[in-house]
């Protein structure tokens, strides 16, 4: 990787989902690629959930931060359904944010079609029950913990669809 | 065969023609089915429905999104356009999508029957399955991807209605009852949404999709895995075939509404 594409890459670091404080478009996975040629930027983003509404607000926010760098004179946003977003490629970090804000990160091993729990993001207990797996929005569902007695939110696994 | 972008279906008449009506009908019947479900807003049996409905309703929006898409690239307009403008007699959504969700209307005295709607939707997040599961092998890679992409999501949806179907039909008499009879009404009305119209041929000819008759085959045996006993005689088209652009009054009253915001300042930006 470059040098310009290591510092693009920082900056999205930086450019948080709309719906996800604190949690960057990065960390989500969602950035594919992103390609230089001198000034000019084309990032290549794979969306999240088809019906997620936040998706014109992630273009501008990641082609607004971009541009604002000295060196940057155009920033082309571009999303991709060649490359399939699940949720195996939310980072390391982005887990820890979304626990940080109570929400716990998706299952591992999920099977599509089948329930599915994740432990608690406050106390960690497995002690949890799906309240409902559709949330607040697409891509989240709502859970409780019977343990340290407090509801939470989970983002929904989604995992590339193997036809049987 | 495959066709990797729009300039170069395009360059192929016959197969843009076929490709083109195959996904209209892929947005139409995802347009007005979540047009039917957005009208549950606030109404649906509880709050944890309420939550979970509308997520699908925005979600099935998204992919119809998606789909028109599609067909603005391949030069058919613009998508506010295709969904809002167009006449009904070039719809291609399949007729039963179309159907009011019961009596009255949503401002006034909204009696909908939420046993129509566990069957409808059951019905058609089922052939929904079976339809973009055939279409991920299509020769149109845009559209093959898409097909891959909505699959990842929809499992949940097709998850949500299996258990209301299971729930109600081992529920009380009345609910089985009420169920059971919108299942034949669902028998006589259905057949359409099952078939490609006009461009069936070739689009099978062109590797867009698998043939009507396996199409059909996969979607009742997938429907009789959650209904046993599904009702014996051959699905109908009480209503003519939406997919050659035969429509109802219900989809009249279905656009004028989707249409009243947008019509109301086309040139506004939301």
């Amino acid at each position: 990787m470059s040098q310009k594409q290591e510092e693009i890459r920082a900056v999205l670091r930086t450019v948080d989902d709309p719906e996800l404080p604190n949690v960057s478009v990065a960390d989500l996975g969602m950035v594919h690629d992103v390609l230089v040629k001198e000034g000019d930027v084309f990032i290549t983003m794979t969306p999240t959930f088809a019906g997620c509404p936040a998706l014109d607000f992630i273009k501008k926010n990641v082609k607004t931060a971009v541009e604002e760098m000295t060196w940057v004179e155009s920033c082309e946003v571009h999303f991709s359904f060649e490359e399939k977003w699940s949720t195996d490629a939310i980072t390391e970090e982005g887990k820890r944010q979304l626990k940080k804000h109570g929400i716990a990160p998706p299952p591992e091993n999920y099977q599509p079609g089948e329930e599915w729990t994740v432990d608690c993001p406050y106390c960690g207990s497995d002690y949890t029950s799906m309240e409902n797996v559709f949330g607040p929005t697409a891509c989240r569902s709502i859970l409780y913990c019977t343990s340290c007695r407090n509801p939470f939110e989970a983002m929904k696994p989604v995992v590339d669809y193997v036809i049987t | 065969m495959t066709v990797n972008s729009a300039e170069e279906a395009n360059q192929d008449v016959a197969y843009s023609k076929a490709l083109k009506e195959l996904i209209y009908q892929l947005a139409d019947d995802d347009f007005l089915i979540s047009f039917r479900g957005s009208e549950w807003l606030g109404l649906a049996p509880h709050i944890e429905e309420d939550v979970a409905f509308s997520s699908i309703t925005q979600n099935t929006m998204g992919h119809a999104f998606m789909f028109y898409q599609l067909l603005e690239d391949l030069g058919e307009g613009e998508i506010d356009l295709l969904a809002h403008e167009r006449h009904p007699d070039v719809r291609r959504n399949g007729i039963y999508l179309e159907k009011r969700n019961g009596e009255g209307n949503y401002l006034e005295e909204p009696y909908y029957d939420w046993a129509l709607t566990v069957v409808r939707h059951f019905l058609y997040e089922t052939f929904k399955k079976v339809k973009l599961e055939a279409i991920t092998k299509s020769s149109y890679k845009p559209l093959a991807n898409i097909a891959g992409k909505v699959l990842m999501e929809q499992p949940y949806h097709l998850a949500h209605w299996r258990i209301w179907m299971n729930q109600l039909l081992n529920s009380t008499e009345e609910a089985r009852d009420r169920i059971e009879a919108r299942l034949n009404e669902a028998w006589e009305e259905f057949g359409d949404v099952l078939e490609f119209g006009f461009q069936a041929t070739e689009m099978e000819h062109f590797d867009l999709i698998i043939g009507e008759e396996e199409l059909k085959e996969r979607w009742m045996d997938e429907v009789a895995k959650t209904i046993p006993n599904l009702p014996s005689e051959p699905l109908g088209k009480k209503f003519g075939s939406g997919r050659e652009g035969q429509h109802t009054e219900d989809l009249d009253q279905a656009l004028a509404t989707l249409s009243e915001v947008y019509l109301s300042d086309k040139e506004a930006i939301w």
